[in-house]
């Protein structure tokens, strides 16, 4: 009897219903589909690169904090001799 | 875990993120316009955060097997990261949303799982401070955490999809399939959790590392 649930359940498992209802898929239209605003100006412009630019000394920042920090632990992890 | 090589990776993978993210192509969606590129910052720091808790939980585990204080260490300091990760994917995650949803907080069930869950993690870190004793400390809270792992996957995975929903992949709504069907957004986001995931984890190398160089000294260790 317990066998014959688990089969049952399992053919049920075979079953599926695809209701294709909304929309799912991304396809190359909406790379290309000038109906949406997007910062194409900003783009045009140049300006972009000059966000691009300070993100990436923020990021820079916070990347050499990481390796002075690291430094600080190494010498004090050879000081106390923790290997 | 004193090597370099995922450290450097990490960063690689993170400045390849914030230069592709804001530089190459994407899908110009309704509503959405351009903070579609928020996909790649927002969802890694939930990614980074499940990662290092699922960590943490194992370590938890751990300790309690061998009784070794280090596993504890690196119980906590995964958690104190994974709030971070938390709290930014939680606040990303609000300016995303008023700007597309309408308002920060829509009540959604993703949103408030996510609330709940970085409570629960907040509790932990209360829990640690009101005992005093290392070893009792050690344990209560292990259990704690692994119940804390246990409600949270039910709580961000699960509830969520079983109601109405606003984000993607949940109540309903098409999946995150959905957006990388023909793979450009993946070019980008894969590396991206990879990217911040290893940075999450070399946070939280560092803060053990401390803990540990300050356990010795008082020696706790």
């Amino acid at each position: 009897m317990k066998n014959f649930k688990y089969i049952v359940v399992l053919c049920l498992f075979l079953v599926n219903v695809s209701a294709f209802a909304q929309k799912t898929a991304i396809g190359n239209q909406d790379y290309n589909n000038d109906a949406i605003e997007m910062a194409d100006v900003m783009r045009s412009e140049g300006k972009i690169y000059v966000l691009l630019a300070i993100i990436l000394v923020i990021f820079a920042g916070f990347i050499f904090y990481l390796f002075k920090t690291e430094q600080k632990l190494k010498k004090l992890e050879k000081e106390i001799k923790i290997q | 875990m004193r090597k370099i090589w995922w450290k450097i990776l990490a960063i690689i993978l993170v400045s390849y993120t914030l230069v592709g993210g804001l530089l190459m192509d994407a899908p110009r969606l309704v509503i959405l316009n351009e903070t579609i590129r928020a996909l790649h910052f927002h969802v890694p720091m939930w990614f980074g955060m499940v990662i290092m808790l699922t960590a943490s939980a194992f370590f938890s585990i751990k300790f309690l097997r061998s009784g070794n204080l280090k596993y504890d260490i690196y119980a906590i300091e995964l958690v104190n990261i994974s709030i971070l990760f938390g709290m930014l994917g939680l606040a990303t995650g609000m300016v995303w949303a008023n700007y597309t949803w309408g308002s920060p907080w829509s009540g959604d069930p993703k949103q408030n799982a996510s609330a709940i869950g970085m409570l629960i993690y907040l509790a932990y870190i209360l829990l640690r401070n009101a005992i005093t004793d290392r070893q009792q400390k050690a344990k209560i809270s292990s259990v704690y955490n692994i119940f804390a792992y246990a409600a949270l996957i039910p709580l961000l995975f699960i509830l969520p999809r079983m109601t109405d929903s606003l984000h993607p992949g949940n109540g309903g709504n098409p999946g995150f399939n959905a957006y990388e069907l023909d793979g450009r957004l993946r070019m980008i986001f894969y590396p991206a959790v990879i990217g911040w995931s290893l940075l999450g984890l070399w946070l939280a190398e560092q803060r053990i590392r401390l803990n540990i160089i300050k356990s010795k000294i008082n020696e706790e260790l």
